[in-house]
């Protein structure tokens, strides 16, 4: 390509698509580079469904104010402490109203869905979900002049002495070569790369589900680290939870998951349990599931429950294993059934009697029993029993570029490459270290796609004067 | 055993059940969330909720190419058209209800054929190319009876086959009577379907004709709609005029008859002709290809019986008039005859669908203000 764009974004999702339009408005030509086919562009935010921002009243959506010290409380609590506070608190405080900014882009909103009310102060539903947001965000940036490029994959990064020149990409077989005056890096996370997975999660990776895109296999970061970039996040860590081992392995998205686990048991593959199935509420625990899968024989886990508990949570989208007897479905399952009524059988007379409620963190839990279960525990008693195979499902990476307040990608001598910024799942490890918050990659996203677009706009407008 | 259109339906919906991003476009994803299985009867009744808006369609993470295949508004369409045929009476004529135009063209075609006749030999020759003018005219080419018997009969049958379809529907989609007397809930669906609520997906329209948001599908129905309740009244206007005051058509254009039929009869025009346009500019991949011929069939009537309508008005006073005349008739005469075997059907499975649901949100409200201990 002979044009030289003042900014490139790299990725198609969410964070691209913020960037993208925050630059063309500041008055840059925009070419964005979306590696997906125009039916699946969007990145992962294709598979999100709210966004939880900063706001000092409720509107027709949010049922009341959300303040900042409240979400870094929120946000210490889900990290544990990894995080970067100043960094951590610059999001916080530059979500202010984003509902209004997103409006105005396209978005639109709805109450919090039922089921999910836990969340509807702090998170904007998105009208029709994370999909209908990016069609809405593809369209304003069409509309304000952005190109977008999609099937471009982009393979390499020319820099020259730590500032970027050009970009190498694949589009449609082809293999191009474009330059900008400045780089936006917002290509998401490396979860949908198996053999990435690997370096730090073993041969276990090999039997993980990947609920979002195929696309988010890392090369930029890739192409950055090796480039000298300064890492951040633990390679170890991810965002996964157990899903339904029936899934497919790409793209599942939400309908995958499975809220039954607390009003069960969770055996492995010898018909053992392994940890503490009613620790707490479900949204509180969901995400500790997928490493404790992952850490059982050859990655798979069963959940059982029985008639009593079918209607407690939300239908999933495979039907459950059935069967008559707890026998009958070890068979049906390909579990041991001597051990798995053991199982069943040393669970059910641990149960102490007491008063089941699933809206609470009720009284019913075993007594004597490794590991225990502590609450809605009530015995596998009443046919027919009910059966869903369980796999890890890696949701996102926490592995990630550093960067500044400015959304500058910084290099391994702690200096900021002047025209490389980044935005999204590339550096939401910067935040988020650790844990996952509901809508909260949405709002990483967002926030440093528009500082990243402001920024490469006002370096690359600078760039041009110059020129 | 189930239907693959039921299987279908039910596949898609088990997914949709679990997903549940789209509950803020329409009734029909609300009205699933009170369900975790789906019997036919429900099945039925939510695809016949749907206001075909495709705000889920273009919304959907699970649409085609996805391996899920999720296409609910084409789903639901096509188990409409089994729903018209599973409630059609007599069943006799259930193959009428094929999707296709052939039906609805071949009895417009008859009908206008018999009136022609009736015209040739009422009005004797010669009479259809002459000039006629003042009160009556009309009779001179056909004669009061023969204009008057069988519209009437026609309007009456249809009224009835349609009024015997919505008690079928009602009761095939698992609702009592009881529940069909709950007048609340009739006021809700009426409200509904008069300022068609659902074709405003979240506020800025449906997806239609194509994956932009858009109020012209909305807007257009609704000259059709009120077109058409214009049109009704200025024939039963007529009618009252004619045969209770005895003051025979045609009326003069400062005539109330002319006035609400001309002002409705433009209304359609405009309607079905933006329907028409926006049809032949639509998405096909939300659409189920089955009822397309049936569907345009329809509104191509319409659009017939409206422009008819107002040349006739026009040139009542030339020699063209028998001809348009005869013309218009045909055309009602086919819109009347084959109201309960097409399109229009929607009309009155879509309320049914509005009312049930008015009456189920109603009542899971109630029941839920019960159980919550904070209420």
């Amino acid at each position: 390509m002979n044009k030289l764009y003042d900014v490139l974004v790299i990725g198609g999702g969410n964070a691209a698509l913020c960037a993208a339009m925050t630059a063309r408005e500041a008055g840059c030509s925009v070419l964005m580079l979306e590696s997906a086919p125009r039916e699946f562009r969007g990145g992962n935010s294709r598979h999100t469904r709210n966004l939880r921002y900063c706001h000092d009243q409720g509107n027709a959506f949010l049922t009341g104010p959300y303040e900042e010290e409240e979400f870094w409380n929120d946000l210490l609590l889900v990290t544990k402490g990894q995080t970067n506070q100043a960094l951590a608190r610059h999001v916080i405080r530059e979500s202010r109203n984003l509902g209004g900014w997103m409006e105005a882009h396209g978005g639109r909103f709805q109450p919090a869905m039922r089921g999910t009310l836990h969340l509807a102060r702090t998170n904007a539903f998105f009208l029709g979900g994370g999909k209908a947001l990016m069609n809405a965000y593809y369209a304003t940036a069409g509309r304000l002049g952005v190109e977008v490029l999609y099937e471009a994959t982009c393979q390499d990064l020319e820099l020259d002495q730590g500032v970027f020149t050009a970009a190498r990409f694949d589009h449609l077989g082809e293999s191009r070569t474009v330059q900008a005056r400045v780089v936006v890096l917002a290509s998401g996370g490396y979860e949908a790369n198996l053999d990435w997975l690997k370096e730090s999660w073993g041969p276990a990776a090999e039997n993980f589900i990947v609920r979002g895109c195929p696309y988010d296999r890392g090369r930029m970061l890739r192409v950055m680290l090796d480039h000298g970039a300064r890492p951040v996040g633990d390679p170890t860590q991810g965002h996964a939870v157990a899903i339904d081992a029936r899934a497919p392995k790409f793209d599942g998205g939400i309908v995958t998951r499975l809220d039954c686990v607390p009003f069960g048991i969770v055996v492995n593959r010898d018909g053992r349990r392994f940890h503490d199935e009613g620790e707490d509420f479900w949204p509180k625990r969901y995400a500790i599931w997928g490493r404790l899968v992952a850490g059982q024989p050859d990655q798979i886990a069963y959940c059982l429950i029985d008639a009593k508990s079918i209607d407690l949570f939300m239908p999933s989208v495979f039907p459950p294993i059935t069967a008559g007897s707890i026998g009958e479905m070890a068979e049906r399952l390909g579990l041991d059934p001597n051990a798995l009524e053991q199982t069943v059988a040393g669970f059910n007379a641990a149960v102490r009697p007491g008063r089941f409620h699933p809206g609470e963190l009720d009284e019913c839990a075993t007594a004597g029993l490794d590991p225990p279960k502590s609450h809605w525990a009530r015995p596998l008693n009443t046919p027919p029993f009910y059966g869903y195979p369980l796999r890890p499902g890696i949701t996102f990476t926490y592995l990630g570029l550093t960067v500044t307040a400015r959304a500058q990608v910084v290099m391994a001598d702690g200096q900021p490459a002047p025209n490389i910024f980044a935005a999204g799942e590339i550096m939401a490890g910067n935040i988020l270290g650790q844990g996952y918050m509901a809508g909260f990659g949405m709002t990483i996203g967002t926030v440093y796609g528009r500082i990243a677009g402001r920024e490469a706009a006002r370096h690359a407008l600078e760039q041009s004067e110059r020129s | 055993m189930r239907s693959n259109n039921l299987n279908e339906a039910e596949r898609v919906l088990t997914i949709c059940n679990a997903c549940r991003y789209c509950e803020g476009f329409c009734a029909v994803f609300p009205a699933m969330e009170l369900r975790r299985a789906f019997t036919a009867g429900d099945l039925n009744y939510l695809a016949n909720l749907c206001h075909n808006c495709r705000g889920c369609y273009y919304a959907c993470q699970y649409a085609p190419p996805h391996e899920f295949q999720v296409n609910v508004p084409q789903t639901l369409a096509r188990l409409r058209l089994e729903t018209y045929r599973e409630c059609c009476r007599p069943r006799l004529f259930r193959s009428l209800l094929n999707g296709s135009a052939v039906p609805v063209g071949l009895v417009t075609a008859l009908a206008t054929a018999l009136v022609l006749f009736a015209a040739r030999f009422g009005g004797g020759p010669g009479a259809l190319f002459e000039t006629h003018l003042g009160a009556g005219a009309f009779y001179r080419l056909i004669p009061y009876w023969a204009m008057v018997l069988p519209f009437t009969a026609a309007a009456a049958l249809a009224i009835l086959v349609l009024g015997r379809g919505l008690t079928v529907f009602w009761s095939a989609t698992g609702g009592n009577p009881a529940e069909f007397r709950d007048l609340r809930a009739h006021l809700h669906a009426a409200w509904d379907v008069l300022r068609l609520r659902y074709l405003e997906g979240g506020g800025d329209g449906c997806n239609y004709p194509d994956e932009r948001f858009s109020m012209s599908r909305r807007y257009f129905h609704h000259a059709v709609f009120h077109g058409f309740l214009l049109c009704l009244a200025s024939t039963s206007l007529a009618f009252v005029y004619d045969h209770l005051l005895g003051r025979a058509a045609p009326y003069p254009v400062l005539s109330w008859p002319v006035a609400l039929g001309t002002l409705g009869g433009l209304a359609l025009l405009i309607g079905t002709g933006g329907m028409i346009y926006l049809k032949t500019k639509m998405d096909r991949a939300p659409a189920a290809e089955e009822s397309f011929g049936m569907d345009l069939a329809f509104v191509l009537l319409l659009f017939a019986v409206s422009l008819t309508g107002l040349l006739l008005l026009l040139l009542r006073s030339t020699p063209t008039m028998g001809t348009l005349l005869v013309l218009h008739l045909g055309c009602v005469a086919g819109f009347f005859l084959t109201l309960p075997y097409g399109k229009f059907l929607h009309s009155v499975y879509r309320y049914a669908a509005l009312a049930r649901n008015a009456g189920e949100q109603f009542r899971q409200r109630a029941g839920s203000a019960e159980n919550d201990p904070s209420a």
